[in-house]
């Protein structure tokens, strides 16, 4: 799921690459308590399980525990467990969360809720479907350069691509963002994760492809009303809102909505000002 | 400061909200009666939002007072900046108020259907003229800078007082704020894919990693700008209520 980079989201404390094996449970002589949201598309309610805390757990190593013990059925997304494939999204107490990058510690004294992603549709439990994401994906106008690669490229001319090129597609914007989440825009809105790879592509010094009219339309950036939550949860820090969503924007303005630079367009008769180049 | 921010974080979801509504209001209220009832002049010093000075027109109704012919100004800009946009859309329109799941479910609750919200495409859809304000905006910081300069030149000759601290504190939290612009950004790089291929380039690109880190705070100038706007205003007040006496740190001459 990720796009291939070498990049470390770091922070990663589990310590297993499987279930917590039985003989380290109970170490602390604590235990967690998880309510987990046990369902489907059609509805389904918390259930309540007890497990014992080993220190330095995740919620994912918790999660996993009580599926090998108590409920074999429990359905549950993983793959790296090193907060890099982007699987194990979901929501931990109302907020996105990577299971595998949140410690159980973290919620000392808290209830411990588990819910799927809420934007897309639900398939079991902690499992939603995030298929929309790629058909969004598909529809954006690809790389596209007249040169052949490889290209000679100076680093002060993709020093500001490197941000976007981190996502790990875990969709955890998608979720949180409003305009998905509550306003249901799916038809009409691409979502954060998006604007962060039209922003790799449009500022990416090769690409001559022009996807600002795309970008108003297709994608809806106008929909966006930069309220930050997309960047609030990125398990890779993007700022998605400041370097990805109001860069798009301004040009978005200047192409479309700059009385002086369409007054200039007409006069000098030329279309658009297209790349930035 | 990475206390405060962390135990700021912890706070209830509706406490910043709640914290910007009453910051931007009282600010308003302040500010409106100090422009619509006081002059803004004492001695050497003028109150920003006194300054650029312009004549008030006869034919201009009476409760048109001076500043207000320029302050629209930097009204416009803050209203249709990218950050106080994000603050009033939060606060004022809880759309949505936070980013919790709790929060996000009282997003604008007075909307009949969730279907119907239409984000920056309808009248927001304004907001994009904030470039202009920016371009206005900067003119207006050039006349607050020299009205910090003149501060320096009080009835006794050159000095160096308190007040004049506080008036260049408050045009270099302004200028940061003014410089630190998303659209400021855009202008002198943002718009460009390749440096290396435009004349002037690596210039460009210095401005706008310069820029780029200015506007990693942008937010944080947008408040401290506000405050020092205030806590100006105020000193020029108090000033003149003769409550307190400018205190001269450095007098030159005389
Ligand atoms: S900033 Fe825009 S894209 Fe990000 S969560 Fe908010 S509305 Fe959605
Ligand atoms: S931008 Fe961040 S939150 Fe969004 S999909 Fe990529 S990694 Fe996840
Ligand atoms: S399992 Fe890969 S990111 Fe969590
Ligand atoms: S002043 Fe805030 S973005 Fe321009």
């Amino acid at each position: 799921m990720t796009e291939g980079n070498g990049n470390n989201p770091g922070n990663v404390t589990s310590r297993a690459h499987s279930p917590v094996p039985n003989e380290d449970l109970g170490k602390s002589g604590k235990t967690a308590k998880l309510k987990i949201f046990r369902g489907d598309s059609e509805g389904g309610q918390e259930v309540e399980y007890e497990i014992p805390l080993v220190e330095g757990m995740v919620v994912l190593d918790a999660v996993l525990a009580i599926q090998a013990e108590q409920a074999g059925d429990l359905a549950v997304r993983w793959n790296c467990k090193a907060a890099h494939c982007g699987s194990c999204s979901a929501e931990i107490n109302g907020r996105p969360k990577l299971l595998c990058k949140t410690r159980v510690e973290e919620y000392d004294g808290e209830e411990i809720h588990v819910h799927p992603m809420r934007a897309f549709p639900v398939i079991k439990d902690l499992v939603s479907d995030v298929s929309w994401n790629y058909e969004v994906s598909k529809a954006i106008k690809p790389f596209h350069s007249s040169e052949q690669a490889p290209f000679t490229m100076y680093e002060e001319d993709v020093e500001r691509l490197y941000e976007p090129k981190k996502c790990i597609e875990c969709f955890m914007c998608q979720d949180v963002c409003h305009v998905l989440r509550t306003h249901h825009k799916h038809a009409e809105f691409a979502g954060p994760r998006f604007f962060v790879r039209n922003q790799w592509l449009e500022m990416h010094p090769m690409d001559e492809e022009d996807r600002l009219g795309d970008l108003k339309e297709d994608n809806g950036l106008g929909f966006c009303n930069i309220t930050k939550c997309c960047t609030e949860v990125c398990p890779v820090d993007i700022k998605i809102t400041d370097n990805s969503i109001i860069p798009l924007k301004e040009r978005v303005a200047s192409e479309f909505y700059d009385p002086a630079k369409w007054l200039m367009r007409k006069i000098r008769g030329n279309g658009s000002s297209r790349n930035g180049n | 400061m990475s206390a405060i921010a962390s135990a700021w974080k912890k706070l209830p979801w509706w406490v910043e909200p709640s914290a910007v509504v009453l910051v931007l209001t009282v600010f308003g209220v302040y500010s409106f009666v100090a422009i619509a009832l006081f002059g803004g002049e004492y001695q050497q010093f003028v109150s920003p939002f006194y300054s650029p000075e312009v004549p008030l027109p006869g034919w201009m109704p009476g409760f048109v007072t001076a500043p207000m012919l320029v302050l629209w100004i930097p009204l416009g800009f803050r209203a249709t900046c990218y950050y106080y946009r994000k603050a009033y859309y939060r606060a004022f329109f809880w759309d949505p108020p936070a980013c919790l799941s709790k929060a996000q479910q009282l997003d604008r609750p007075w909307a009949s259907n969730a279907e119907s919200y239409r984000g920056e495409r309808a009248l927001f859809v304004l907001n994009n003229v904030h470039r202009y304000f920016l371009y206005a905006s900067i003119i207006v910081v050039a006349f607050l800078w020299f009205e910090a300069f003149r501060t320096l030149f009080g009835p006794q000759g050159f000095q160096i007082s308190v007040g004049s601290l506080l008036w260049f504190l408050n045009i270099v939290l302004l200028s940061a704020y003014t410089f630190s612009c998303h659209s400021f950004r855009h202008l002198v790089g943002g718009n460009k894919d390749c440096y290396s291929c435009i004349r002037g380039g690596n210039a460009r690109r210095k401005t706008y990693n310069f820029v780029s880190r200015l506007n990693a705070r942008h937010p944080q100038w947008a408040w401290y700008s506000l405050f020092s706007l205030l806590a100006t205003d105020i000193y020029l007040r108090l000033l003149q209520a003769g409550a307190i006496t400018d205190f001269t740190i450095i007098h030159f001459g005389g």
